[in-house]
């Protein structure tokens, strides 16, 4: 499947450069993992074999035949509210919660045209009230709806902490399995464009440990659609994050219908030298080093790792097994981290593989400052990402 | 006051004062949503008449800011409820008393650990709304919740196996005394945390709307939320009026005022104790009614219950209660000054509507003799159903943690974690 990523003011906010130049599919070929409906039997069977062989494979994809269609190009939060209107018009029970979502359509524009098409109550504007709304939602989902809540910013769900921990994760579970909560949570977090401390935070850290609920990363438009849709089918609360700076990315994504695994990861960059695990933005960060690593002679396997939690051992465990050395890079704070809970599962599960301690890189336990230059510092950067691995290697 | 032993017609709703709130002489009708029914704009009214009334010195009997209209009843025969009925109310009142007294027993004897709170005294409060409802429409309660699952339908032996953490319990075992959840009566929990079921009852009142405008059914089910007076307070409480009242949701707010939030006076937390008083600056009728007389707030259940069916939206109803016991079982109970426990004694709602009913010749004493007899045969059958089912096995331990188990994630052999044989055991580490 073709990929040409045009990513607009990704990169952080250096001064000198502002554009991405978009990445070729030759030199980076994209490997998806086989999307598969989220309706299989509650057992937890599936199709052997489909799906794992596919998402460790590491031939480059050939654009021309893997094309079936052309698809058609749209920008990630084009994506987002593509995949939320299919599922709208598929399922009559789908709604969504949020402040802004029906009138203005959306802080980022995803729920642009919704309120329109589906009326107010099915795009319900709130009032400003996220604890009170986010368990408006659960309730809602315990008689039989399928709401999705929208934090205008990640940041204001802290206040909504409560209801997502209490009720959306525990209640299946003190209920005794008598009340399923099939929500979706989600909204933009991560560092921006100087947006300030309170509205650059990076929730992955805080919600990790409730037990009861899925959380996902999506960094493309392909994926923000697949799993969008994936997380509304979801029977299970999915927490899904988006990114404040990945709303404009473009890529031609396909016509027909597809949803992805909200449990697999995915391989970006296959390689043989080291093994680099991100998500999210940092993902194109992480790019961006690979390019330079590539020319300096390293062969850097990347994986974005999509699930938060929980993550998919058996993509990364076959990556670790190959390159024995791990890097991760991420924009969660250092301490408590998805990064730290990553460093601790590998360490528990492939030890005997690893040649070098695992090198996680975060974001400094700062708040982020307002001022571009400390931004820029407290985020992991391209530069520090190629020290890091060339310093890996070198062990 | 009691029922009335004279021939004097019982009328509980007075409206003898109620404050009128500037802010809601209009009502403000919320942007109409596409698609939905346009229902009557009937401007409500407050009484203009001022309550001086700063603390709970005077008996209030009942106060209504609006809706709730005066009965006027003809004659002595015309009582407020019939034989039937009266037997359906004081058998659910006498089975959540001797259900709570038989938890305090167990409790004391080491069948039922941790935080279990009593409902002895309120139980007006339960029996008179949720004997109005249907099985379909929802209750969402608090800490205090074995009552309300009680009247709900949820049979004795369920909850006391529940209380008992065994696997026959309403839900496995699995929640406990501040979790009851039931759905085939759809008792929406049991929450642990005060104002966390409000929002969920919001959203189960949505539900009931979204029904009726978005699928156009004939869906006229109500939500009940039920929360003690250190709820209101809470942030949640207030943000859920609000947005009840500005989407118009089926619900009735229900607060069970007995004074006291563990060792907390409603009156040293409160800056203005008056909680019915709270409806008015939301746009809804608030409502205040003596708790501890079954009659009087059924009386008002019907009417808040009746506005919330025909789409008109919610009310806040106080009811002025106490609880016999401590918060809790743990709770010493030290800090009530006795000669307000024995005021509150004094006004058992067991004892008025025994009272009632004989006096009025509704029912004879061996009548409700009968009945008692069959509630504590019921009560003891539970104790020993639950004393004699297991304990959960180790395998239920990850059992519902997702619904669907895929959330556990993909291990490194490539399958799902969930298809693991120590899943089923409980013995893989999650």
């Amino acid at each position: 499947m073709a990929a040409m990523l045009q990513s607009l003011g990704v990169t952080s906010a250096s001064v000198t450069s502002n554009k991405f130049t978009a990445f070729s599919i030759n030199s980076l070929p994209v490997i998806r993992s086989e999307s598969r409906t989220v309706s299989v039997a509650i057992n937890g069977t599936r199709k052997a074999g489909k799906v794992t062989t596919k998402a460790v494979a590491a031939q480059a994809e050939n654009p021309t035949s893997a094309a079936s269609k052309p698809g058609h190009e749209l920008l990630l939060f084009e994506a987002l509210r593509e995949g939320l209107e299919e599922e709208m018009d598929r399922d009559p029970r789908v709604c969504v919660f949020g402040e802004d979502v029906g009138h203005y359509g959306g802080s980022y524009k995803v729920t642009k045209g919704l309120a329109d098409k589906y009326g107010d109550l099915r795009v319900l504007d709130t009032p400003i009230a996220e604890n009170s709304f986010t368990g408006m939602a659960v309730g809602a989902a315990m008689t039989g709806l399928r709401p999705i809540v929208e934090g205008m910013n990640m940041g204001f769900l802290l206040l909504a902490f409560n209801q997502i921990s209490d009720n959306c994760g525990m209640l299946h579970y003190t209920s005794g399995g008598q009340f399923t909560i099939p929500t979706v949570i989600r909204g933009p977090g991560g560092v921006g464009r100087q947006l300030g401390a309170e509205h650059s935070q990076r929730l992955e850290s805080y919600f990790q440990s409730i037990p009861g609920i899925q959380m996902v990363a999506c960094s493309t438009p392909y994926n923000a659609k697949g799993l969008m849709k994936a997380a509304i089918r979801s029977e299970n609360p999915v927490v899904l994050f988006e990114h404040v700076l990945l709303y404009n990315l473009k890529e031609r994504i396909p016509d027909e219908e597809y949803v992805l695994s909200l449990e697999e990861a995915e391989m970006v960059r296959p390689g043989e030298h080291v093994t680099i695990l991100t998500y999210s933005r940092m993902r194109y960060h992480v790019m961006q080093a690979a390019k330079t690593l590539v020319n300096k002679g390293y062969d850097p396997e990347v994986i974005d790792i999509r699930s938060l939690k929980p993550f998919d051992l058996y993509t990364i465990g076959n990556s670790v097994k190959k390159t024995h050395r791990v890097l991760i890079v991420e924009e969660c704070m250092r301490t408590g981290g998805i990064g730290a809970s990553l460093t601790a599962s590998i360490n528990e599960n492939f030890h005997d593989y690893l040649d070098a301690p695992i090198v996680c890189l975060s974001s400094q336990d700062v708040p982020t400052p307002y001022a571009g230059t400390l931004e820029e510092w407290t985020v992991v950067q391209p530069a520090q990402i190629v020290t890091a691995v060339e310093q890996l290697c070198k062990q | 006051m009691a029922c009335s032993a004279t021939a004097k017609i019982l009328q509980p709703l007075s409206i003898r004062s109620a404050e009128k709130s500037e802010s809601c002489g209009k009502m403000l009708s919320p942007s109409s949503f596409l698609g939905s029914t346009p229902l009557p704009k009937k401007l409500f009214s407050v009484n203009k008449t001022i309550s001086p009334l700063a603390r709970r010195s005077a008996t209030i009997v009942a106060v209504s800011s609006d809706v709730v209209k005066e009965k006027k009843l003809k004659s002595t025969q015309n009582l407020l409820i019939t034989k039937e009925e009266g037997l359906v109310l004081y058998e659910d009142m006498y089975l959540g008393r001797a259900f709570e007294d038989m938890c305090a027993q167990m409790y004391y004897r080491g069948k039922m650990f941790g935080f279990v709170h009593l409902y002895n005294g309120q139980e007006a409060v339960s029996t008179g709304f949720i004997k109005l409802l249907k099985k379909e429409d929802c209750v969402v309660s608090t800490y205090r919740d074995h009552v309300h699952a009680l009247s709900k339908g949820v049979p004795a032996r369920q909850v006391m196996s529940e209380l008992f953490g065994k696997n026959t319990g309403c839900c496995r075992g699995q929640g406990g005394s501040m979790h009851m959840f039931s759905k085939e009566h759809n008792v929406l929990g049991g929450f642990a945390f005060i104002g966390e079921g409000i929002p969920v009852a919001t959203g189960a009142a949505f539900t009931s709307k979204y029904k009726r405008e978005v699928f156009k059914e004939d869906c006229d089910e109500v939500t009940l939320a039920f929360f003690g007076d250190g709820t209101c307070n809470n942030g949640q409480f207030f943000e859920c009026l609000n947005m009840a009242a500005l989407w118009k949701l089926p619900i009735v707010f229900v607060v069970e005022n007995n004074l006291w939030a563990i060792g907390m006076s409603h009156l040293r937390s409160t800056s203005d104790p008056q909680i019915w008083k709270k409806g008015p600056a939301f746009g809804m009728p608030g409502v205040h009614v003596d708790g501890m007389d079954v009659l009087k707030v059924r009386e008002v259940a019907k009417e808040a219950v009746s506005r919330a069916r025909r789409g008109e939206g919610p009310t806040l109803v106080e009811c002025e209660t106490y609880r016999f016991r401590g918060h809790s079982l743990a709770d010493p109970d030290e800090l009530r000054d006795p000669a307000e426990k024995a005021h509150y004694a004094t006004r058992d709602p067991i004892t008025a509507l025994k009272k009632y009913v004989i006096e009025n010749k509704l029912a004879s004493e061996a009548e409700l003799k009968a009945i008692e007899k069959k509630i504590d045969e019921e009560i003891e059958e539970a104790v020993e159903f639950a004393d004699e089912s297991p304990v959960p096995e180790r395998s239920q331990l990850l059992e519902n943690v997702f619904a669907d188990p895929k959330g556990f994630g993909i291990g490194p052999d490539g399958k799902y974690r969930c298809e693991d044989p120590k899943f089923t055991q409980g013995t893989a580490q999650v």
